[in-house]
């Protein structure tokens, strides 16, 4: 079945299985292997993207379901300069992350958590990134990562 | 893990997609959200011929007044059921329990529709549509049907849903300023719940619990209790009565079991705290 989908700015269409994962179509077919692929059972997070704007989990969606979307993956958040996005940035001040595996996925989480809720508690971004699992930071410095990230988003508004 | 192949099909409006469904035969199941489905058939656990995605359909996404009840569209996303304002002033229960759904990225896709049809017992959605007194409305082509959520529920994975039949509609109660609490006991974030409890106390009450059987079920003997003026704690002793409890890695049935009345309890409480 033929799909088209707009992937960091660009458009792709193509030929795939209707059973074709989405996370897969990404990785082999347009080539992105920023994203990653974790437990392959909707639990960890790692393969998450936005859709619409939205996180998602890419191992959970079809591709076909995508069909005419807009997606984002972790290539498509820095400027084309290498500057990188604000969470990015955040995740590198503030040294969230250890293996990096779990990175990607992460970063896209708080993305979408902070388009919600631009100004979270720190509870609410370990609610929010509940569904990303990291097996060796103890999450500690992401959610500082993602605080640090709104504050300097609040104070860049301000 | 990829599934295993199936026919994909596409249904652009309620009508398309009940003769599609019509059309694929026995093995034809409906793709809305796609996350109990997919999970399952990445496991190779179910395995249909053929898939008819309803997840487009945009007229089954909606939430409205309907004089003393809130109606929500079948295809109203977790996410947009947690966050409308309508559902958080007058049904808060299914507001919060849409909000407790798995994580933000399950929240953005699946749907109360398919929570309810696919009638998971350890799913919250189904237990805040019994504690709340839902019905749910579902269209064939043969017409349209009104089923009470306390008969909807049948065995594992079953619902009185027939195979023609598509979910379109869950009509909730307006409980506006009632009391009400969901208590989800798991040990780790995200997970399902080992025992949940939705309670709702105001005109209308209803308990109902999350995994303690084969479907998601009313506490009906807690409900009597109740009503014959029981206090909480006499109330909540009564929470597994008539009840068969699973046992699996997380827990035994008697620790279910006591588990539901400590909940029943608590959830109690808060309903009448609130």
């Amino acid at each position: 079945m033929k799909v088209s989908m707009t992937v960091n700015g660009a458009r792709y269409e193509h030929d795939v299985e209707p059973r074709t994962l989405l996370v897969h179509y990404l990785r082999e077919t347009v080539g992105l292997t920023g994203t990653n692929i974790g437990c392959d059972t909707s639990s960890c997070g790692a393969c998450t993207v936005l859709v619409g704007g939205e996180s998602v989990k890419s191992c959970t969606m079809l591709a076909v379901q995508a069909d005419g979307a807009d997606i984002t993956t972790i290539e498509g958040l820095a400027g084309a300069d290498g500057e990188l996005h604000p969470v990015q940035e955040a995740f590198r001040q503030k040294h969230g992350l250890q293996c990096g595996y779990c990175t990607p996925g992460m970063v896209m989480a708080i993305v979408s958590l902070l388009k919600e809720n631009p100004d979270p508690t720190e509870t609410e971004v370990r609610e929010g990134i509940e569904g990303n699992l990291c097996r060796c930071t103890g999450y500690h410095n992401i959610v500082a990562a993602a605080l640090h990230a709104a504050a300097t988003a609040k104070a860049g508004a301000a | 893990m990829i599934p295993a192949s199936f026919e994909y099909q596409r249904a652009s409006n309620l009508a398309e997609a009940l003769s599609m469904l019509a059309d694929g035969g026995d093995d034809a199941k409906l793709l809305a959200g796609g996350h109990s489905l997919l999970p399952l058939m990445k496991l190779r656990l179910a395995a249909p011929s053929t898939l008819v995605d309803i997840g487009r359909i945009s007229e089954l996404s909606y939430v409205r007044e309907d004089g003393d009840a809130l109606v929500i569209g079948a295809l109203t996303r977790h996410r947009d059921v947690e966050t409308n304002r309508l559902v958080r002033e007058h049904a808060p229960l299914v507001a919060h329990v849409a909000g407790q759904v798995g994580d933000p990225q399950v929240r953005h896709r699946g749907t109360i529709g398919g929570s309810v049809a696919h009638g998971d017992a350890a799913s919250d959605l189904p237990a805040a549509c019994l504690a709340m007194g839902a019905t749910f409305t579902a269209v064939s082509p043969s017409g349209t049907r009104t089923i009470d959520s306390s008969e909807f529920f049948l065995g594992f994975l079953e619902t009185a849903l027939r195979p023609d039949e598509i979910l379109t509609e869950i009509t909730v109660p307006k409980a506006t300023g009632a009391g009400w609490s969901f208590q989800k006991f798991n040990r780790r974030a995200q997970d399902w719940a080992i025992v949940g409890v939705a309670a709702l106390r105001g005109e209308r009450t209803g308990v109902s619990l999350v995994n303690m059987g084969s479907v998601p079920v009313r506490a009906s003997a807690v409900e009597a209790a109740l009503a014959q003026g029981a206090d909480e704690t006499e109330a909540a002793s009564h929470a597994s009565d008539g009840l068969e409890p699973p046992a699996d890695l997380n827990a035994t049935s008697e620790y279910r079991r006591h588990l539901a009345q400590v909940l029943v309890r608590r959830a109690l409480e808060e309903a009448r705290a609130a």
